[in-house]
């Protein structure tokens, strides 16, 4: 099938991840979509456009409604072969199928001693930022992190999304796959051909010398924005996109801290028992004496997400990031 | 399918589903269909307007949740989706709390839920099928079935789409309900689709069909057909009531509109369609018939009409007035007691914006 829109000119997210789609159903017969209004209707997003037309419905699958059933029907499919790639249509109702995933899918490689893999993504549009109504704008990805078994990922850019997906597909592992949905229309060019980095490595977007400053998914871009703005103030701030959440690519945010000495994390998870306190455990065990201030994380609240006219103020927006630049080096 | 009211208007009888209705009755269902459109052509006009950020419309689903709502003794209960406006209409909410929450100025609308015997939307679907059969655990618990009290035996009305009976918590609670014999009435919407999934792809009986299978009574009436829908729903809550157990209701109808305001249905379904049911249109019919019995005089037709303008007038200045939530209402019931850790944070919010205000 030929390549549809792999060219040179930008793309946005979510035309990256159809590509990935595409080219993964085009290299792997075993590979197949599972998921509600994936077909005709191309997902609420659009992820998934044309390729039901393209690659029939038996490897586009429209699926009754229920979660439970798609996770729990891609486990008896990797059991006999396939590489099912789910998608939940929106974070907030990937919990029905969290039986499956924590029970099930995480523990049957351990279970049967190795002798089973389960080669599953769950694709999952997450955060907030884009005007939803409840439970359209979660992130949920401690639950899974904290779950031995599965891998937990998230791009930031259409390059990464086109590559990670592929990554992900190809893995043997299950990893749920999160996709930043407020940053689905932002535009980037692909190198459609490059040799991708490793699924969970972390990346160094900006170097800088006072503060090093991590994010992954939807809040990289608001990162970036801040580092332009500090670097306005003087300010010399390091930013890296974590791009896989579990594995944790401690390392490289180490190697960041011992030469800037400083941590600012930024996620839109809740605080307590998210991410960034991982993050900010094991920088503290294993950069201690590097640190010239506390690790300092801007993280949505501890509250349910809030309604969505006052969502701005609850994220971890570039204000509040700054804000929290400032403090760590005023300490 | 139970049929009343065919589409021209025409009244028939059903035996097991007779309906003494007045003139009177009559009219003010009618009053009903027409200012639930009302509202929900209005909560569009507003989403278009910029003035809320999303809409489900109910177009297509008057008849059958008039229908059921009106079936309803105040102290039955009710458990919705999100697409119940007629529903709620019927249990005296305010529709301004419904585009509350479509607005994004609250998170659930926010009207009592005990005021109104009416729980608050439930976005998760199937969900509220098991908390409907909770409820009637309770109800079955504190006496309020087959007493004979007609004042106090309650029963439990369960919203959900065709979409729904696919979802593993749905039939958790037939199973339950079954077991228990509880006092629920299943009222399933079947308007055809799912998003984009035709019903089709959920099932391949007719959805009514499968109450058999978990041993309680199945029914499919004309969701378009407001009179049958309150026959057949009014005998079902009697059922339930009198401690006969569970009934399913298949309305059988049509969403006439998108998914939601950001779904766009050409890209799954095609136009005939959509113009075969709106030949089935539960107003037209309605009307058909009050006019073929010369029920529809101009003073009626007006007073309906006026009503229907000053609703809809209401609910624009009402939505335009909505207060901007503070954003630290966020720290509001998240717990019975505010947590020391959580005021600390509520503490951090106000102070960051605080000092916001005075960079200017
Ligand atoms: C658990 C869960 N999964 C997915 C969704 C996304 N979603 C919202 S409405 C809908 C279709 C529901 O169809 P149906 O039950 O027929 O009700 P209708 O919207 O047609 O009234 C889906 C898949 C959801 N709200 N909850």
């Amino acid at each position: 099938m030929a390549a549809h829109i792999r060219g040179p000119e930008p793309v946005s997210m979510v035309q990256a991840l159809n590509e990935a789609l595409r080219s993964s159903l085009e290299d792997d017969p075993k590979v197949l979509l599972m998921g509600e209004d994936i077909g005709a209707l191309g997902g609420v997003f659009r992820v998934t456009a044309g390729l039901a037309k393209d690659f029939g419905e038996a490897r586009v699958v429209d699926t009754p409604l229920g979660e439970a059933g798609i996770i729990g029907a891609a486990v008896g499919l990797a059991m006999r072969g396939y590489r099912p790639v789910c998608e939940i249509q929106f974070d907030g109702f990937v919990f029905p199928a969290v039986d499956q995933l924590v029970t099930q899918v995480a523990k049957l490689r351990n279970r049967s001693r190795g002798l089973l893999s389960m080669p599953i993504t769950v694709r999952i549009p997450f955060g907030g930022g884009i005007g939803a109504i409840e439970h359209h704008s979660e992130s949920p990805e401690a639950y899974f992190a904290h779950t031995p078994g599965l891998k937990v990922v998230a791009p930031s850019t259409p390059a990464d999304a086109f590559a990670m997906l592929r990554q992900a597909i190809a893995s043997d592992d299950p990893v749920i796959f999160l996709e930043p949905k407020r940053r689905y229309w932002d535009k980037g060019v692909v190198d459609w051909t490059a040799l991708a980095a490793p699924l969970h490595a972390a990346a160094v977007l900006v170097t800088g010398s006072d503060v090093t400053l991590v994010g992954y998914g939807p809040t990289v871009r608001t990162c970036l924005d801040a580092s332009v703005v500090a670097a306005q103030e003087g300010r010399s701030v390091e930013v890296i996109d974590l791009r896989s959440i579990s594995p944790l690519d401690t390392s490289t945010v180490v190697e960041s801290v011992r030469r800037t000495g400083r941590l600012v994390i930024a996620t839109e998870a809740h605080a307590s028992f998210g991410p960034a306190s991982e993050l900010a455990a094991r920088v503290q065990e294993q950069a201690f004496y590097s640190l010239e201030a506390p690790v300092l994380r801007v993280t949505g609240y501890d509250t349910p997400y809030p309604p969505s006219r006052i969502e701005e103020d609850w994220l971890p927006n570039m204000d509040r990031i700054l804000d929290a630049i400032d403090r760590s080096l005023a300490y | 399918m139970i049929q009343l009211l065919d589409a021209d208007g025409v009244r028939r009888d059903h035996p097991d589903y007779p309906l003494s209705i007045s003139d009177g009755e009559l009219r003010e269902l009618y009053r009903d269909l027409v200012l639930v459109r009302r509202i929900d052509t209005e909560a569009t006009a507003l989403q278009r307007q910029g003035e809320l950020g999303l809409w489900a419309s109910l177009a297509g689903q008057e008849g059958a949740q008039i229908g059921a709502g009106r079936a309803l003794r105040s102290q039955d209960y009710v458990f919705p989706t999100y697409r119940e406006h007629g529903v709620a209409w019927c249990r005296d909410i305010d529709p301004v709390h419904i585009l509350e929450l479509f607005r994004g100025v609250s998170l659930a609308g926010g009207w009592d839920p005990s005021a109104h015997n009416m729980n608050l939307y439930t976005l998760v679907i199937g969900s509220q099928t098991l908390h409907s059969v909770g409820f009637a655990m309770g109800v079955v618990r504190d006496g309020m079935v087959g007493s004979g009290d007609t004042a106090a035996d309650t029963a439990v009305l369960a919203c959900f789409g065709d979409g729904a009976t696919s979802q593993g918590d749905t039939n958790e609670a037939f199973v339950w309900a079954a077991a228990s014999n509880l006092p629920v009435v299943f009222f399933c919407q079947n308007n055809q689709w799912a998003i984009s999934e035709p019903v089709e792809k959920q099932s391949r009986v007719p959805l009514y069909q499968r109450a058999a299978g978990f041993g309680f009574p199945g029914v499919r009436v004309d969701g378009n057909d407001v009179l049958a829908c309150l026959a057949v729903t009014r005998r079902a809550l009697d059922d339930a009531r009198s401690g006969q157990g569970p009934t399913l209701i298949e309305a059988y109808t049509y969403r006439m509109e998108a998914h939601t305001t950001s779904d766009d249905p050409t890209r799954y379904r095609n136009a005939d369609e959509v113009a075969r049911w709106a030949a089935r249109d539960p107003i037209d019919r309605l009307r058909k018939h009050l006019d073929s019995r010369g029920l529809l005089d101009a003073r009626f037709l007006d007073s309906v009409g006026e009503q229907s303008e000053q609703l809809a007038v209401r609910l624009r200045a009402a939505t335009r007035a909505m207060p901007e939530p503070d954003p630290l209402s966020a720290f509001d019931h998240v717990y019975a007691e505010q947590t020391a850790e959580l005021a600390q944070q509520r503490g951090q919010m106000r102070e960051f914006l605080d000092s916001l205000e005075e960079v200017g």
